[in-house]
Formats: structure tokens, sequence, C-alpha cells
């Protein structure tokens, strides 16, 4: 009775396979697996190799709203981590203790540059103005903070970690970043307007031609022409404009992240910015230097403004004939300078 | 100890998203925040793949080498594993990832996009084990009840295979051999620096 179910079975498979023989004709797939295109559907596929052959990452389809996550491996995160760990630390640490170096070099070679006196010493002559101090200041405290709190994210891990722990050290990190982000602010509001105010007395001509040939102030003994700002300052300015506004680009970018660039986009734009970041402070020391302990009387400028009418015949002769000119007296304690206005 | 890893069989992958939908509710991971996802490949064209991706827990992880905070660290099991409370959410580790594994609870917000949260290969975080405060930052801990991540422990086509690196790569290469091909063992290579050889 067994036997018999089980051969009625059979032949009712056997019969049903006969009718369905001529569909299956019609069936792509055959039995190895081999459609009629001579393509193999299961076992073909896409591969990783095959895939970074065509593009530099994989990327596909992704069912969240998160057009990020449908990248499937970007290998560039190892070339950013190389660059983060290995090359960033060296360059950070070469740029600034260089520049350091440098500036120690200078000072025990050449001393304090002192200041000349003759018969107008004692006078007073107003450099800067109230609001462009202020702009100065804000910019400074500003870019002080943002430069130990951007040296924070190389250095903060590998210097100060391991003397404070890393529960203090992650607060005072947090802390640091969130300084960073809103500083960034007025930081920038400080470029802009140092760039407004001073520009029409940055452009470059031929007195800084002349000045740069004479060593200007800081190499050669002489004192070369020069107007209200000299050569050496005019590249302090455009320094500040050209770095200020990279780092800025570059800031927003991360502040704003994948608003306007992918995955690549935003490891490029780390790696601008903490380059670009280091060549900064390196260049803001000198001019911190040369603006404070490098140069006597040189500090007066942005300390109270007022800077002796001796030193800025010496420095800035041009300047002071075009300011004498235009009030027609000597010092100017009470008159407004010409660039605030 | 055991050498953990994932790895994504994508000739057996449905794109059922379960895994997805596991990891979420056993770590009731925030909105807005996947730990794994399904990546499909070729989408409607010949030769299509899904693969299931989450951190990988790679060698020599990128995450944990540009932190600038140093808040990860690496288990017996090989488990790349963070700490939410030294993390300031700079976001670096999302740049370095190659896997696009860490998720922040929010985009940008001025830069302050909070802690990161990754996968944590199912084995919570630096916390006690089994404690509140691991459970809230981190998720479950599966590993110290001695089992395996849920995303692959209930995969239903067994595509996705967490466990020793060495142990997984032998049941793929067994699968492989079987049934004669294997797209391979994706992100291997820039994860652990070495794939599955056949």
């Amino acid at each position: 009775m067994r036997r018999a179910k089980t051969l009625l079975s059979t032949l009712f498979v056997a019969a049903t396979l006969g009718v369905a023989a001529p569909a299956f004709a019609q069936n792509p797939i055959q039995a190895d697996g081999v459609n009629p295109m001579g393509a193999r559907p299961t076992a073909d596929s896409v591969n990783e190799e095959f895939l970074f052959k065509q593009s530099d990452k994989i990327q596909g389809r992704i069912s969240i709203p998160d057009r990020k996550a449908a990248n499937l491996i970007q290998p560039q995160g190892r070339e950013y981590q190389n660059f983060r760990e290995g090359w960033l630390p060296w360059i950070g640490a070469l740029a600034i203790l260089g520049m350091i170096a440098a500036l120690g070099l200078f000072f025990l070679f050449r001393g304090r540059i002192k200041m000349e006196h003759s018969q107008e010493s004692g006078k007073k002559i107003l450099r800067f103005n109230a609001f462009e101090r202020f702009t100065h200041w804000m910019t400074a405290t500003c870019f002080i903070i943002l430069s130990l709190s951007g040296l924070n994210y190389i250095f903060g891990k590998r210097l100060l970690m391991p003397l404070i722990g890393p529960d203090a050290f992650g607060a005072l990190a947090q802390w640091a970043k969130y300084s960073h982000v809103y500083l960034a602010w007025p930081f920038m509001l400080g470029v802009a307007f140092m760039f407004v105010l001073w520009i029409k007395d940055n452009i470059p001509n031929k007195i800084d031609i002349a000045w740069l040939k004479a060593g200007g102030g800081l190499i050669g003994r002489g004192h070369p022409h020069a107007a209200r700002f000299n050569a050496g300052q005019k590249g302090v300015f455009w320094m500040v404009a050209g770095f200020g506004a990279a780092m800025s680009v570059t800031g927003l970018m991360m502040i704003f992240p994948f608003a306007l660039t992918d995955i690549n986009g935003m490891q490029v734009m780390q790696v601008v910015h903490s380059v670009i970041g280091i060549v900064f402070i390196a260049g803001i020391l000198a001019h911190i230097y040369i603006g404070s302990l490098g140069m006597e009387g040189a500090y007066d400028a942005m300390g109270s403004g007022k800077v002796d009418l001796a030193w800025a015949r010496a420095h800035h002769d041009l300047w002071v004939e075009q300011e004498q000119a235009r009030t027609a007296s000597g010092p100017q304690l009470k008159g407004h300078p010409a660039p605030a206005e | 100890m055991a050498r953990m890893k994932f790895l994504c069989d994508a000739d057996r992958c449905i794109e059922c998203n379960a895994c997805v939908t596991a990891c979420k509710n056993e770590h009731e991971v925030p909105w807005g925040i996947n730990r794994r996802r399904v990546v499909t490949l070729n989408d409607g064209k010949p030769g299509e793949r899904s693969v299931s991706m989450a951190c990988m827990h790679c060698t020599d992880a990128p995450c944990a080498a540009v932190c600038p905070v140093n808040c990860f660290y690496t288990t017996a099991d090989a488990v790349v594993l963070h700490s939410k409370d030294i993390c300031i959410g700079c976001g670096y580790c999302f740049y370095a990832c190659p896997f696009g594994a860490p998720q922040y609870p929010r985009v940008g917000n001025f830069g302050s996009r909070g802690k990161m949260d990754k996968c944590t290969y199912c084995s919570g975080g630096p916390e006690p084990d089994f404690s509140t405060a691991e459970y809230e930052k981190y998720g479950s801990n599966r590993l110290a009840e001695g089992k395996l991540p849920l995303c692959a422990e209930m995969c239903s086509t067994k595509a996705l295979l967490a466990g020793d690196g060495e142990m997984i790569a032998e049941i793929y290469k067994q699968r492989v051999i079987k049934r004669g091909y294997g797209s391979g063992a994706w992100g291997w290579k820039t994860a652990y620096r070495e794939t599955v050889a056949i």
C-alpha cells in the first residue's frame, strides 16, 4: 500500500514535469545557472577589486535618508589617518618650534632694535585710533585662543593628556572645542574689519621694493622710506587677509559639515585648515615678536595708539609727512588719523 | 583571545534590513543614528549585491588614531570601543573611518554634534558590565553575556557573520568552495589589511 502510494506520487511528479517541460525552455535560468545571455546571475557579481578600479571609493544605494551612509568603503580614511597622525605633528612641531628658534637666534644676534632719539622725541602722534585698536585686539585675542585650542587638537593628547589625565583633559578639550567653534565668529568679523580698515594703506607699490632691497628695518641698519605700512607690515596684512580667508572658508565647511562637500572634501578641508593654521601661527609669532620684544617703541602703536614722533619719522617717514601736511602742524594728539575716517 | 570581526557574505544578503532593525531595537539607538546599515551596490543592474556594514573594528583603527582626545580603546577581543565621557564630538573619526561608522546625534549645530555613537560589537563601553550607565550610553552588552552581536545572530540568511576572525573566514571559505563563487569579504582589506584567501 505504502509502495503503491510512493509509486503513484512519483508518477504524478513525472507527469507534472512532463507537462511543464515546454515551459522550462522559456525559463531564462538553466540548470547550471547560466542564462541565455551567457551570464551567471547568481555567481557573477560586483566585487571590491572591480569597484575600486572604477572609483576610489565604493558607493551604493541606501534606504535611510542620509546620503553619507551610501558610502560603503572609503579607503581615503586611511590616508587621512596617515596625514593627521604621521605628518601633521611633525609639520606643526617643526614650523612652530622652528619659528621660535629662529626668533630666539635673531634676538641673540640683533638684540632689541632700539629707538633712535631726535629732537622730536617725547612728542606723540596717533597711529591707531580706538576702533582700530579694538578690532586688532578682538582679532588677536580670538587668534590666541583659536591657536591654543587648535593646537590642542594635534598636541593635546600628546603633551597635556599624560599630565592631567583623560577625564580632566576630556573636559578641557570640550571647552577648547566650544571656544574654537564660537570664537571663530568674532575672529572672522575682526579679519573682515581689518581688511576694510587697512587695505588702502596696504596696496604694494614701488616704495616697498626699495624697502625690501634695503633690508627693511629688521635686517638693514638704515631706515628706508615707508608710508603708513612698510613692506613687512603689508606682508603681515596680506597674510592675515589670505590665511584668515582660507581658515574661515575651511573652518565654516567644518562647522557645517557635508553642506557643500562629501567625505573626501571634508578630509581636504581638514588638511588645509590644519596646515595653514600652523603656518599662520608661526607667522603671527614673528608679528608678535617684532611688535613687542623685537622693537622698542613699536608696541605703543597698538597699546596706547600713540607712538613717539621720532620713532614714527624713522620708520614711517612718508606717513608722518602726510599726516602733518593734512593738519599743518606737528604732533597730532587730538586730531583724527587719516585711515580711520 | 578571539579576534572579533564581521564578515558580510554579499551573495547571501537579501537586503531585508533586519540587522539594522535588530541593532536599533537592542540598543535603543536614538533617531537619526544607524549603527548598522545595508548598502546596495549596482542597484538594479546585473551583479547587484547588498552589503550590511557597521564598524568593522579595524586593526590599527583610523578613528582611534585620529581622535584628538584618545577616547578609543581596544578590548582583549580586539573590539574598538570608545568613551562618551571623553569624546568631544569633533567629527574627525567620521572623516577617518573608511566605513562611515561613527554617528552623531546632530549633524552640525555649530560644531556641537554631541557625543559620537557607533557599533560596540554588542559589548557596551567602559562602564561596568550590565550597568544602567553602560546601557544608556552604549546599549546592551551581549558579549559579556557570552553572546555574539545580535545583527549577525538573527540574520535570516546567515549572510552576516560575527565571531573570531579565523572562524568566520573558515565558514566563508567553505561556503565559497561549496557553491563555487563568492564576492569576497567586503572591507577586510581596508579594515584588517588582509582578506580571506580562497
